[in-house]
């Protein structure tokens, strides 16, 4: 099809690309709606639920027909608006929506069952049987109904976020926006103008009106020109603003290389947050259709589109049209097209007193409408309500235009009917934001160069910028008179929303079934549910719904607009954040040489651990697990304890906040000492537990569990400064700065003793159980030695600065050869820990009290504490309340499984019976037993009972018996040895 | 939401981490011949109103500090930023919130 000359396409450059396999070409400037149009395709796609032919409706983002599944294999995208497509070299696109070939769809056999498929229609079929939901219903409903499909693959393309910052943002660069940003830029003011489509204009492109004693293209290209060139400007087409957000923080998308056969490893689409002192809205108005029998076939198109693509594009939508208007601006679209030469065949005006005009060869037709269309996949004519026939391949229709207010709502603006251009306007914007022009409901484009100019010129003025005395360019007011007009009754369907196929009857039947709120009518109907969100719809379908309710148009209001404006790729969101991506990792300095030494790693936290250190000829994780164990217990190991949160706190007051934020007192605790200390939170449930150590008479170490290492300092922080702020205190986290090894086992001492510089004594008399000191090690290097011990074995706790954490586990490994000292992971921690009874996060749930954990004693009511009041509070106390005890099967080659509960020998196995759950468990090979702990009621008056442990997900019910948490060495004896 | 730190300026609110009420600064002497039904308000009983409202609010990932935000629970508005240690040592002295 030839295209027609001053189009604002490049005739020089041809783009070949291919629908449905079918090889076409299109030029530099196309969209693909208008490749496609230029190459005769008129038959686009089909509907969402009856599967019925659809064309090319509009030319912008509103499209709810021309959905296409764009590129192929991971790089496909369903859902594509074809009219909004930039076309380049290359272009594969696909139909959506259809079983076998586009032309004959089988699934279209679902129109001829059109009657049970109105509103409503899913809850009422498909009822019973409930078991045919997920299995029968739903797959087949998926199969039938529905968009674009997803590749499946993984989206091999790189998507970016970024942060811009402006005095002022233009949203739209129409008529008013680019007036707008003139007046800003010549100000001075930093100006962000962002608009969606590649060639900035909005409709001086479209409808090319004069301005400035110029073609409107042609002075939006020198305005942009103009813009381009302001230090102060920068220019954003192809991003869409879709949200307002609170601050000044509007987000919007740029389709960054889109429009490009490969992304080219740059991102395909950025994220933007741009952060603006003020905005102003251009966002134009979106043109809706007339609501008339068969108004969906190919060849039914919005007005403006027609003369979109007629004068922006150089192609003819058909070659003998009609035009149906019910105000002004669809004279402008028969006149566009006459004066391309497209035969008009009429031009039907709703209003009996339209302004009537002599239109070369057209018969002009006031106060009817259209009735009904023919034609199976393009309209070939068109009945008019006075009975007249038409041979028309085009339907141009203008229900008039809509404002649009999206963004206006955002911060729940609610819009006001304006009866003079039968339209919402915005009411209430979000602070900041200015809507002009077509936005704010005034149309003409001179209207528009006006409001867009001063409101930037009061804007900038308030800014403290000097308003620029340049004038707004010379256009005319185009005349823009509306007489509302929505449906035409009584005849076939007629449909109000395309993309959902939801007829004028659905929102009169949702209306009779009682759904009579417009966001009722919304739900049950899915009118303006599809991904267009009813750009085209809403306000013909609340319109039909206020005619059938009785009431006006402003009594009905409008559904709430939310972002995003328009639909934005789940990958743009997240941006670069994927895969390993997501989240950052964190390695405790022995990870390399973990790594070397044959260690399996699991994630805590952030955090990779090392789980075991496997060897040769062994079977599976418990043989390493319970080897590290042994030699722990009988010789010595060592294990990176990194992970553990350590906080430095210093000042004159550093005791008293000690003291303050741990129930036990810490009050006397020596220079050169370490306690254990339990924290608990301000309502009485324990919050953390670890070790403190004072290094010096205003210095402390704390250290956290590795899971709650921010929640503590977070709570140290709040405590210093919100409740204590009269303190000379200071903390800070120095989880990173130091690598901290334990050195467990009955050798550990002699271990230790060949790298400790003299004169330190590392001897029992010297350096007794809970020591601690600063000292060098290996001849001069700075470091920490804790005598504390988690696997109930005289142990240490060595810390080094992290730059020296890798070469410790070497200089270990090898000092302690002759003791064959052993590597062990967090699995022989574990199981050791669980012998001595110790609690981590599986106990440390944040709904256990210290009585609970066994530790009620340490909260002390001799000072004030955090948490230690509501800790005596009566619920907490309970006779009959929980105590974490110990448990070993009577069988000894049963597993314990935690999660499971505790009943009575004999009783059902139900809620009322519970008595507490298995909260830890594990292997072990010291007593050759699993053995686990957990909470019980009344638990430590029980030791020496038999409970059973059931399992109700893991299916498993054994017996168990009640016994100390404190497996190995109750009285501590190997700790202090 | 831009919170206007008042040592570092405008800081995004993704940076902090927001705790709630800023009556949590009023924690009520232990030694009170009521202090049980006094913690209990101070720890669950919290104002949550339609429009203005204290809170805290922590700079988690900047400088650490705790600040007293005054935002209209509507709007998102914010009408004041301080630095809690202020307000705290205020309160210490008998003023207000």
């Amino acid at each position: 099809m030839s295209r027609f000359d001053h189009a604002l396409i490049d005739h020089s450059k041809t783009f070949a690309f291919t629908f449905n396999g079918r090889e076409m070409q299109g030029h530099a400037g196309d969209t693909l709606a208008s490749a496609l149009m230029a190459n005769g395709q008129k038959l686009v796609g089909r509907s969402f639920k009856y599967h019925r032919p659809r064309g090319i409706f509009s030319a912008g983002p509103e499209e709810p027909n021309a959905l296409v599944e764009l590129r192929e294999g991971p790089l496909q995208e369903p859902n594509t608006r074809a009219t909004v497509t930039e076309l380049y070299d290359g272009l594969v696109a696909k139909s959506q929506n259809h079983m076998g070939s586009l032309d004959y769809d089988l699934l279209a056999l679902n129109d001829l069952f059109a009657p049970f498929l109105s509103a409503g229609f899913y809850y009422k079929t498909f009822m019973w049987p409930k078991s045919f939901w997920e299995k029968v219903y739903e797959p087949a409903i998926r199969r039938a109904a529905g968009l674009g499909a997803l590749s499946g693959l993984s989206d091999p393309d790189e998507y970016d976020k970024g942060y811009r910052h402006c005095d002022v943002l233009v949203i739209g660069a129409g008529p008013s926006g680019l007036s707008a940003a003139l007046a800003a830029g010549r100000a001075g003011a930093r100006l962000i103008l962002a608009d969606d489509d590649f060639l900035m204009g909005g409709r001086l492109n479209a409808d090319r009106p004069e301005v400035g004693g110029k073609d409107g293209a042609d002075w939006a290209a020198e305005a942009v020109t103009e813009l381009d060139a302001m230090p102060n400007v920068t220019l954003m087409p192809r991003t869409t603003v879709f949200g307002v957000y609170d601050g000044g923080v509007y987000g919007a998308v740029e389709k960054h290389t889109d429009h490009w056969v490969t992304s080219a490893a740059k991102p395909r689409q950025i994220l933007w947050r741009i952060t603006a002192k003020r905005a102003i809205l251009a966002a134009g108005a979106t043109e809706r259709s007339i609501a008339f029998g068969n108004n969906d076939r190919p060849g039914v198109m919005l007005s403006g589109a027609v003369r979109t693509y007629v004068n922006r594009f150089g192609v003819a939508p058909g070659e003998t049209a009609a035009v149906l208007t019910n105000n002004d601006t669809g004279w402008q679209t028969a006149r566009d097209l006459a004066a391309h030469g497209v035969t008009v065949a009429a031009v039907i005006d709703t209003r009996a007193d339209a302004p009537l005009e002599a239109i070369d060869g057209a018969a002009v037709i006031a106060g009817q409408a259209v009735a009904d269309t023919r034609g199976r996949k393009g309209i070939k004519e068109i009945t008019l309500t006075n009975g007249q026939t038409l041979d028309v391949d085009l339907l141009a229709v203008s229900g008039g235009w809509s404002p649009n207010v999206h963004l206006t709502c955002h911060h729940r603006g609610k819009p006001i009917w304006k009866n003079e251009i039968a339209g919402f306007i915005p009411n209430g914007p979000p602070p900041g934001l200015s809507p002009v022009g077509a936005t704010a409901g005034d149309f003409g484009v001179s209207t528009c160069l006006k409001s867009g100019r001063s409101a930037a010129n009061v804007i900038v003025k308030e800014l403290g910028f000097t308003p620029s005395k340049a004038g707004a360019a010379k256009a005319e007011d185009e005349p823009t008179n509306i007489s509302a007009f929505w449906h035409v009754g009584g005849g076939p369907r007629a449909w109000v929303d395309l993309q959902n196929d939801v007829t004028a009857k659905d929102v009169k039947q949702s209306h009779q079934e009682g759904f009579r709120s417009v966001e009722h009518l919304k739900r049950y109907s899915t009118l303006g549910m599809a991904t267009d969100q009813g750009k085209t719809s809403n306000v013909l379908g609340l319109a039909i719904l206020a005619e059938v309710s009785g009431k006006t148009i402003p009594e009905t209001g409008t559904t709430i607009f939310r972002p995003p404006y328009t639909p934005v790729p789940i990958g743009a969101f997240a941006g670069r954040a994927k895969g390993k991506h997501y989240k950052p990792t964190r390695l405790p300095p022995s990870h390399a040489w973990a790594e070397r030494n044959g260690a399996s790693f699991t994630e805590a936290g952030l955090w990779m651990r090392a789980e075991w250190f496997a060897r040769e000829g062994e079977q599976g994780w418990r043989d390493s697990v319970d080897r590290e164990v042994l030699a722990v217990r009988n010789s010595v190991g060592i294990c990176d304890v990194t992970t553990l949160g350590k906080i430095d706190i210093q000042g004159r007051n550093a005791t008293d906040f000690v003291n303050f934020v741990y129930s036990n007192g810490f009050a006397k605790l020596p220079v050169g000492k370490v306690r254990y200390g339990i924290m608990l939170r301000e309502d009485g449930i324990v919050m953390d537990d670890g070790t403190t150590a004072r290094l010096a008479e205003n210095h402390y170490v704390m250290t956290t569990t590795t899971a709650n290492a921010g929640n503590v300092m977070r709570h140290l922080e709040f405590v210093r400064q919100c409740l204590k702020p009269d303190w000379d205190v200071h903390v800070i986290s120095v989880t990173d700065g130091w690598c901290q090894a334990a050195v467990a086992g009955p050798r550990s001492r002699d271990l230790l003793a060949k790298i400790v510089d003299a004169p330190f004594d590392i001897s029992n008399e010297a350096f007794p159980f809970m020591a601690c000191a600063e000292l060098t090690v290996c001849g001069g290097v700075p470091a920490r030695l804790f005598r504390i011990s988690f696997s109930g074995e005289l142990a240490y706790e060595l810390a080094v600065p992290a730059r020296y954490g890798e070469s410790l586990f070497d200089v270990l490994m090898e000092a302690g050869s002759e003791f064959g000292v052993t590597p062990y992971g967090l699995e022989a921690l574990s199981a050791m820990r669980i012998e001595k009874g110790h609690p981590v996060a599986n106990e440390l749930t944040g709904q256990t009290t210290a009585r609970d954990l066994g530790l009620g004693r340490m909260v002390s009511d001799k000072k004030d504490s955090i948490g230690a009041v509501l800790s005596r509070r009566e619920g907490l106390n309970l006779e009959d309340g929980y105590k974490l005890v110990g448990f070993k099967p009577l069988d000894t080659d049963e597993k314990l499984s935690a999660g499971a509960h505790f009943i009575e020998v004999g009783a059902d196995y139900t809620l009322e019976n519970d008595l507490g759950w298995m909260s830890s468990v594990g292997y072990s090979p010291s007593l050759s037993t699993h053995i686990g702990l957990g909470f019980l009621k009344r638990g430590d008056a029980r030791i020496g009972d038999v409970v059973r442990s059931v399992d109700g997900v893991r299916e498993t019910d054994i017996k168990v018996e009640i016994c100390s948490p404190h497996f190995i060495d109750p009285e501590g004896d190997l700790l202090r040895g | 939401m831009l919170i206007n730190h008042p040592l570092l300026g405008p800081r995004d609110s993704r940076e902090f981490y927001v705790l709630g009420s800023a009556e949590l600064l009023k924690r009520p002497d232990w030694q009170a011949p009521d202090a049980a039904a006094q913690f209990h308000d101070y720890v669950h009983i919290r104002e949550n109103p339609y429009g203005q409202h204290k809170e805290l609010w922590y700079h988690e990932q900047g400088d650490r500090s705790w600040l007293v935000v005054t935002r209209d629970t509507v709007t998102h508005e914010i009408y004041q930023v301080e630095m809690a240690r202020d307000v705290a040592l205020r309160l210490q002295k008998g003023g207000e919130l």
